[in-house]
């Protein structure tokens, strides 16, 4: 059966070049990096040429990034770091309404320590207004912490406009930017950043490496003790394997990022257009222009999300849904809420993520047997009736 | 994705019973679309016999196997075997549920008891039924 990948915010899969340059650490070169012998010299170059690599994605000097092991790691990293490390000058944070969890639960375990967190609201499109940033901002504020790319909706944040006020009274600015490194253009300097959580497992590198970007005299406190990895930023040896592969997905990323764009921005508008003009009650969530290349989020109105993702995944197609059923915690998604959506329409959210392996045929096959899909559920459903009822 | 048995997947993929019942002797609906699905029932019953059973559900693959199963059970029952039919009943007949999703076995249960007490309302007779909405509950604690 024909099988088609459209959940890269999940995980992308390994570019073979990647898979390649990883090889070698995980047969004979081996070697713990910190050794003096000649085995830990391969792993520890390695690893040096890694952290250039992944500088060089972001517009970075290379002492300013910090591995380790995954995006949630590195947002915990960010967070609890910087607010353990500033707590003498003050305990307040601010934050967004539509951060993903690892962000959300950092902040939470951060209050029951005595931490104050503001969650600014966003727009309808899920844009985090810079004024409310400026007026949230008191004495006690040590960090603001917004989303660079949203995985659910795909908008893109309006980060260097934060920055602006950030810098002017002095708060550190940190942004969780997993959904968006390798996916669009990101330099550290325009942006206007301290902070900034990447992951390799969304630009075509393994799940296992991630890395904190941390601005030179931003000071942190470890989350983990132990050696001297990381300047002791983080302990633990490092994955050296996952890190070269992280290295190499970052050169190919930025190596072949504005032919990605332009290849995911043409189908992600051929899908939006197909998808709004083929099923009616459809909404596109999130912006319209400022978001991810390849993003497509909707929802269709009196159906839910899990009954949709099956029939797809009959069909080979992967797709991600926000909808109740599908979150294991059972509840509906907070950034659809937070833009607004109907809590009964949030649960008829789908995702699709391209990537760059995706056609112009395949967006044609989803366009294709989602319609049926969605016309077959809606017969079963009590919303449905009850609407087709109702005089208009 | 969740693991589904596969009379859970038979059930969702081909739904038995899905549909209305313009003369229904007795409709529940039970669910909201907040918590993600809502079960409509229908009954036709005669001389205390359930003859049919329908069921339009709003829901993950799980509510609406569940629905397509719970229609199938109660078909030919009386309505005193059909009210000792229990969300148990359901999961056993569908080879189990995955734990996240028991609730929408109880949710089936609550369409049944729920149909059946509108039809002693209709009939103006007092209805055995007690209404439980277990969904309305999780609501209040969360």
């Amino acid at each position: 059966m024909r099988r088609i990948y459209m959940d890269h915010m999940a995980a992308t899969p390994i570019h073979p070049e990647v898979l390649e340059a990883m090889l070698p650490y995980l047969k004979e070169d081996f070697g713990n990096p910190l050794s003096l012998h000649s085995f830990g010299g391969a792993p520890k170059r390695g690893l040096d040429e890694a952290r250039e690599k992944v500088a060089l994605l972001i517009g970075a000097d290379p002492k300013e990034i910090i591995f380790v092991s995954s995006g949630t790691e590195a947002n915990n990293l960010a967070i609890k770091g910087v607010a353990y490390a500033h707590q003498k000058k003050g305990k307040h944070i601010i934050s967004s309404q539509i951060e993903h969890h690892s962000v959300v639960h950092s902040l939470k375990s951060l209050e029951k320590a005595g931490f104050k967190v503001t969650y600014l609201p966003v727009d309808k499109y899920g844009l985090v207004d810079p004024n409310a940033v400026a007026e949230a901002i008191t004495n006690e504020t040590i960090l603001v912490t917004i989303v660079h790319g949203n995985s659910e909706i795909g908008t893109i944040g309006p980060l260097a406009e934060i920055s602006r006020i950030t810098r002017e009274k002095g708060v550190y600015l940190h942004t969780d930017a997993v959904a968006t490194t390798g996916r669009i253009n990101i330099d550290v300097g325009e942006l206007g950043v301290d902070a900034l959580s990447l992951a390799a497992s969304q630009f075509y590198g393994p799940k296992g490496a991630g890395a904190l970007y941390l601005k030179k005299g931003v000071r942190i406190q470890p989350l983990i003790d132990g050696g001297i990895q990381e300047e002791g930023k983080r302990a633990g040896i490092e994955d050296v394997p996952a890190i070269i592969g992280m290295g190499r997905a970052a050169e190919i990323a930025k190596r072949d990022l504005p032919s990605n764009m332009g290849h995911l921005n043409c189908l992600r508008g051929m899908l939006i257009d197909g998808l709004l003009k083929g099923i009616n009650r459809v909404y596109l969530t999130g912006h319209p222009e400022r978001r991810l290349p390849g993003h497509v989020s909707i929802c269709v109105e009196y159906i839910e999300g899990e009954s949709m993702l099956l029939f797809l995944n009959q069909k080979g197609i992967a797709a991600s849904s926000g909808s109740t059923c599908t979150s294991r915690a059972l509840k509906a998604s907070h950034v659809l809420l937070a833009i607004g959506v109907d809590p009964a329409i949030t649960q008829g959210s789908l995702v699709f993520s391209l990537g760059k392996d995706n056609t112009k045929e395949d967006v044609d096959y989803v366009l294709e047997v989602l319609p049926p899909i969605v016309q077959r559920l809606r017969e079963m459903s009590p919303l449905y009736e009850d609407a087709i009822r109702r005089p208009v | 994705m969740e693991e589904y048995s596969q009379k859970v997947m038979d059930h969702f993929m081909n739904p038995h019973n899905v549909g209305e019942i313009p003369d229904a002797d007795g409709v529940g609906t039970v669910g909201n679309p907040t918590c993600g699905d809502i079960m409509r029932l229908y009954l036709k019953i005669k001389e205390g016999v359930i003859e049919e059973a329908r069921f339009k559900t709003f829901g993950c693959g799980a509510a609406i196997a569940t629905s397509s199963m719970v229609t199938d059970i109660v078909k030919g029952k009386t309505i005193e075997e059909a009210l000792k039919v229990s969300n148990k009943t359901v999961i056993e007949a569908l080879d189990g549920l995955p734990k996240v999703k028991v609730h929408c076995s109880v949710l089936a249960e609550e369409a049944l008891q729920s149909a059946i007490d509108d039809y002693y309302k209709k009939k103006g007779l007092p209805s055995p039924v007690v209404l439980k909405h277990s969904h309305d509950h999780e609501d209040e604690a969360e």
